[in-house]
């Protein structure tokens, strides 16, 4: 497929990596003056990303000091859902690809498309959320709740955080839609929406880590 | 209704907090009377609180670092004379009011005076030592300022509803957790740090991207001030740790709100997990204030000897290194934890490796000064007082980093007297060398030289006076934090740290009066062309104060110390390079939204210490439509056309021009 018309300004820089064509001068480089806008905005949001990672990985720490810390109440073996962590899983697996398709439909600056995969990407947020909420239900009904024990407050304190994140996400994605559906594709609403997508993937990823060390190594304990 | 507040929050009962608290309510009052009165809000709102530029929100950061330095400074006069009194008596200071004065002292001068003085000066320097226009996210900067402002409004309404926590600066479990601290105490102190721990974030994160990503043409990292690039290694640092600060301080919001067991006593909670998260944020933090306290030196330094700074790579290699070793030190802070004799070996060795890069960069300043010309103006006097000073610091330093001889001086008044040595003879010394330094660049003229001399001297005598009789105090065993104590021994050396501090107050009136005294003889002050000390960095090649837009056309750059290239081919040539073309530049348009983020910050962050949950939720509410309104606008930036850039530019050029001729007649002469 052709590269898309409107990015015709990155003609001479087909990475997106910030040359625009200034004949071989890099910018942000030190020789090239400032950075595009673009590039700025990214970068600062990689920055936010990566001390977000920080915050997540404290989290991570907590839960691998207490996890063994159970009190003599329910240990992750015993409450895990293994069927219910495996569609939470997919839901937000499969919500990061339409995120990846509504990246590209924006590429080609199709509006309908763009709104139409990240409505998807909505939902499979939502559903996600929605089978942690009852999970998180289910386990304080039997009184697994994260006052019980460390373990359960590190296990609620890190799962719940990365649920908050997803909330914060659909929050922005609800305002992301209605504003391309407004405003269509403007400079500054495009570098919104990389930044969004890169937000949604850095989501994916936590819970990657999250179903690795808390689930798979907690159900196989 | 109103959650767990009601009338007997304010302490009806004790004057001194009510009496301090009312004080500095109608000093606000009548700030905000005078203001409104002589009809300045306009003028305020229009260019300072919703203002963007990266020069005002810095002056703003440096005003706020001052007033709260003066409230942590009014702290420790009252804990010096608490003990002052308190031998074998109970002085006039009940214990529970004494455990707010010092974790409110602790609180204030390292969040809320230290962190704003050091960020204020990123913040006005930073942009002009590059040689561009703005940070990369000037509405996100004045975000950050105001939410550090709603965090030390939150500390001071502590003062009169409810209380501060009794804990210690770092609120170590199980002591603050809800069994033991049932107030609304350590409530404040997390809330407080929790909202303005985002906006220290949010400058790291500003920070990082415009050092790496916004630069004049031509300033290579090798080519960039020393200033900048301690800057750089600060924010790295700000980014890397305050997310720790963030999820510790949650961690133990989650207790005490809804029960969770992350450092209580019960149900398997590890309260030194407390103390390692936090004190793996804390240590950082030191180098978060020292590192750009090490570049301010530098730049003096260089300026005031009119050479290079020596060993300039040396310098960035040493920076760099302290900023990534800072993060393996952090268990110094408790070798009596009892981690093992090889833990705390591996981390005693570690933290001396700090002390080899730091020596470094001691080495490079005195060797900047060797055969250079020296002139000892107020800024130099800093700089010389700061070598002295902080070596004894950090020498006294590296001894508390040997585990054997830790265990003797921990919690003692020794330790007191360390970090006291280095942060004020380092940050301190820092903050009032670079407010002499650079104020002549943000308001045009320059602080009175000789009331700047006294506060030096003044403020030198009264550390030393202060701090060197608690060493010797800490020696003979006294811990610290005692509210009285009954032993003979430590009495003499008490007194003379009480005697130290009214020569540091002595200090504080000559600043205020230096102020003052400048303020009025303005004009003999006036700093005419811009480049008041002789300077070497692009922050002198522009006007003082500043345009708005700083440079006209950014400058190009083509080697280390480029504004002194500049100035040394004009000096030769009797000419200014030729006019440059001038073209409209768009500037960033003001915006209230960090001004009205804090707003609703205050009120949850109010509603949350007070349980007020409508509140809380309403406060987040709005915050989010802010947020959505100001995503919302169409117009970002405002235009300055060409003509008006011109005007200003060739008024700048008419003055260096002056200069030159002036210069050259008094060679000839």
């Amino acid at each position: 497929m052709a590269a898309p018309a409107a990015d015709a300004a990155f003609a001479g820089d087909p990475y997106h990596v910030g040359l625009e064509g200034q004949s071989g001068i890099a910018t942000g480089h030190g020789e090239g003056g400032p950075a595009s806008e673009r590039v700025i905005v990214g970068y600062g949001f990689w920055l936010f990303l990566l001390s977000d990672i920080v915050m997540f990985s404290c989290f991570f720490a907590a839960y691998a000091v207490l996890q063994a810390a159970t009190a003599g109440g329910p240990t992750g073996r015993e409450l895990f859902n293994p069927g219910r962590v495996a569609a939470e899983t997919a839901c937000l697996l499969l919500s990061s690809f339409t995120c990846g398709m509504s990246a590209v439909a924006t590429q080609f600056r199709s509006r309908r498309w763009t709104q139409a995969s990240l409505f998807v990407t909505g939902l499979l947020g939502l559903a996600f959320l929605l089978l942690e909420a009852s999970d998180f239900r289910d386990m304080a009904a039997r009184g697994a709740g994260p006052d019980r024990s460390a373990f359960l407050s590190a296990f609620f304190a890190l799962v719940g955080c990365h649920g908050l994140h997803v909330s914060a996400g659909l929050l922005w994605l609800g305002t992301m839609m209605a504003q391309v559906f407004v405003k269509g594709f403007r400079t500054d609403i495009l570098h919104r929406l990389i930044c969004f997508n890169l937000f949604w993937h850095t989501l994916d990823i936590i819970w990657v880590a999250i179903f690795t060390v808390v689930f798979l190594l907690g159900l196989g304990a | 209704m109103f959650g767990k507040l009601t009338w007997n929050a304010i302490p009806w009962d004790q004057p001194i907090p009510l009496a301090a608290g009312m004080a500095v309510m109608l000093v606000l009052l009548g700030v905000v009377a005078w203001v409104v009165a002589k009809g300045h809000l306009p003028y305020l709102w229009r260019e300072w609180i919703t203002s963007v530029d990266h020069k005002r929100i810095g002056v703003m950061y440096v005003l706020l670092g001052l007033v709260m330095l003066l409230r942590g400074f009014i702290d420790a006069l009252m804990m010096r004379s608490q003990q002052a009194l308190a031998f074998q008596a109970p002085g006039y200071l009940p214990p529970e009011h004494y455990d707010q004065v010092f974790t409110a002292h602790g609180t204030i001068m390292i969040f809320f005076a230290a962190m704003p003085i050091i960020i204020g000066l990123m913040n006005f320097v930073v942009p002009l030592q590059l040689g561009v226009r703005d940070v990369a996210f000037p509405t996100l900067n004045s975000t950050s300022f105001w939410l550090t402002a709603t965090g030390a409004l939150l500390v001071n309404i502590s003062l009169v509803v409810g209380e501060f926590a009794r804990t210690g600066w770092i609120p170590y479990p199980p002591l603050s957790e809800l069994a033991y601290s049932p107030g609304v105490g350590v409530d404040y102190y997390l809330w407080s740090l929790l909202i303005s721990g985002v906006g220290t974030l949010m400058t790291g994160i500003n920070f990082a991207t415009t050092i790496l990503k916004i630069r004049a043409p031509g300033m290579r990292y090798t080519r960039m001030p020393m200033f900048t690039w301690t800057v750089l290694a600060s924010v790295l640092l700000i980014v890397a740790a305050f997310p720790v600060l963030t999820a510790t301080l949650a961690m133990l919001a989650l207790d005490r709100y809804l029960g969770f067991h992350f450092f209580t006593n019960a149900a398997g909670g590890n309260m030194m997990m407390f103390v390692n998260l936090i004190w793996a944020w804390g240590h950082p933090e030191v180098y978060i204030l020292v590192l750009p306290a090490f570049g301010v030196f530098s730049e003096i330094f260089s300026t005031f000897s009119g050479k290079p700074l020596f060993g300039y790579r040396s310098m960035v290699i040493a920076t760099m290194s302290i900023c990534l070793i800072s993060f393996t030190v952090w268990l110094h802070h408790f070798f009596t934890m009892g981690a093992g004799g090889d833990v705390n070996a591996v981390f005693g060795i570690a933290t001396s490796l700090i002390a080899v890069a730091t020596g470094v960069k001691v080495y490079n300043w005195i060797f900047t000064m060797y055969g250079g010309t020296i002139r000892f103006a107020t800024p130099m006097l800093w700089a010389l007082g700061f070598v002295v000073t902080f070596v004894i610091g950090g020498v006294t330093g590296v001894l508390v980093a040997v585990p054997p001889a830790d265990f003797q001086l921990h919690n003692s008044l020794f330790l007191v007297a360390h970090f006291h040595n280095v942060i004020i003879g380092a940050v301190l010394f820092a903050g009032f060398a670079g407010i002499t330094f650079w104020f002549p660049k943000a308001f045009g003229f320059r602080l009175h030289e000789g009331w700047g001399k006294a506060v030096f001297w003044v403020g030198l005598a009264g550390f030393y006076a202060v701090f060197m009789p608690l060493y010797v105090a800490g020696l003979l065993g006294m811990p610290r934090r005692l509210q009285h104590y009954d032993l003979a021994l430590w009495r003499p050396w008490v007194l003379a740290a009480g005697v130290g501090i009214v020569v540091m107050l002595a200090g504080a009136v000559c600043q205020v009066i230096q102020l003052v005294v400048s303020i009025r003889q303005r004009r003999e002050l006036r700093d005419e062309i811009g480049d008041p000390w002789d300077g070497r960095s692009l922050e002198w090649a522009t006007s003082s104060p500043p345009p708005a837009f700083n440079f006209a056309v950014l400058p190009q750059v083509r080697g280390a110390d480029p504004y002194w290239q500049i100035k040394r081919r004009a000096i030769e040539t009797q000419q200014l390079s030729g006019e440059p073309d001038y073209q409209a530049i768009a500037l960033p348009r003001n915006s209230p939204t960090g001004f009205i983020t804090a707003f609703f910050a205050t009120l949850a962050g109010f509603a949350l210490i007070w349980h007020i949950w409508w509140l809380m939720a309403a406060g987040l509410v709005a915050a989010y439509a802010v947020f959505v309104w100001f995503a919302w606008r169409d117009v970002d930036e405002k235009v300055v056309p060409a003509d008006e850039v011109a005007r200003i530019d060739r008024d700048a050029r008419r003055a260096r021009a002056r200069w030159l001729e002036r210069n050259a007649a008094g060679g000839k002469a």
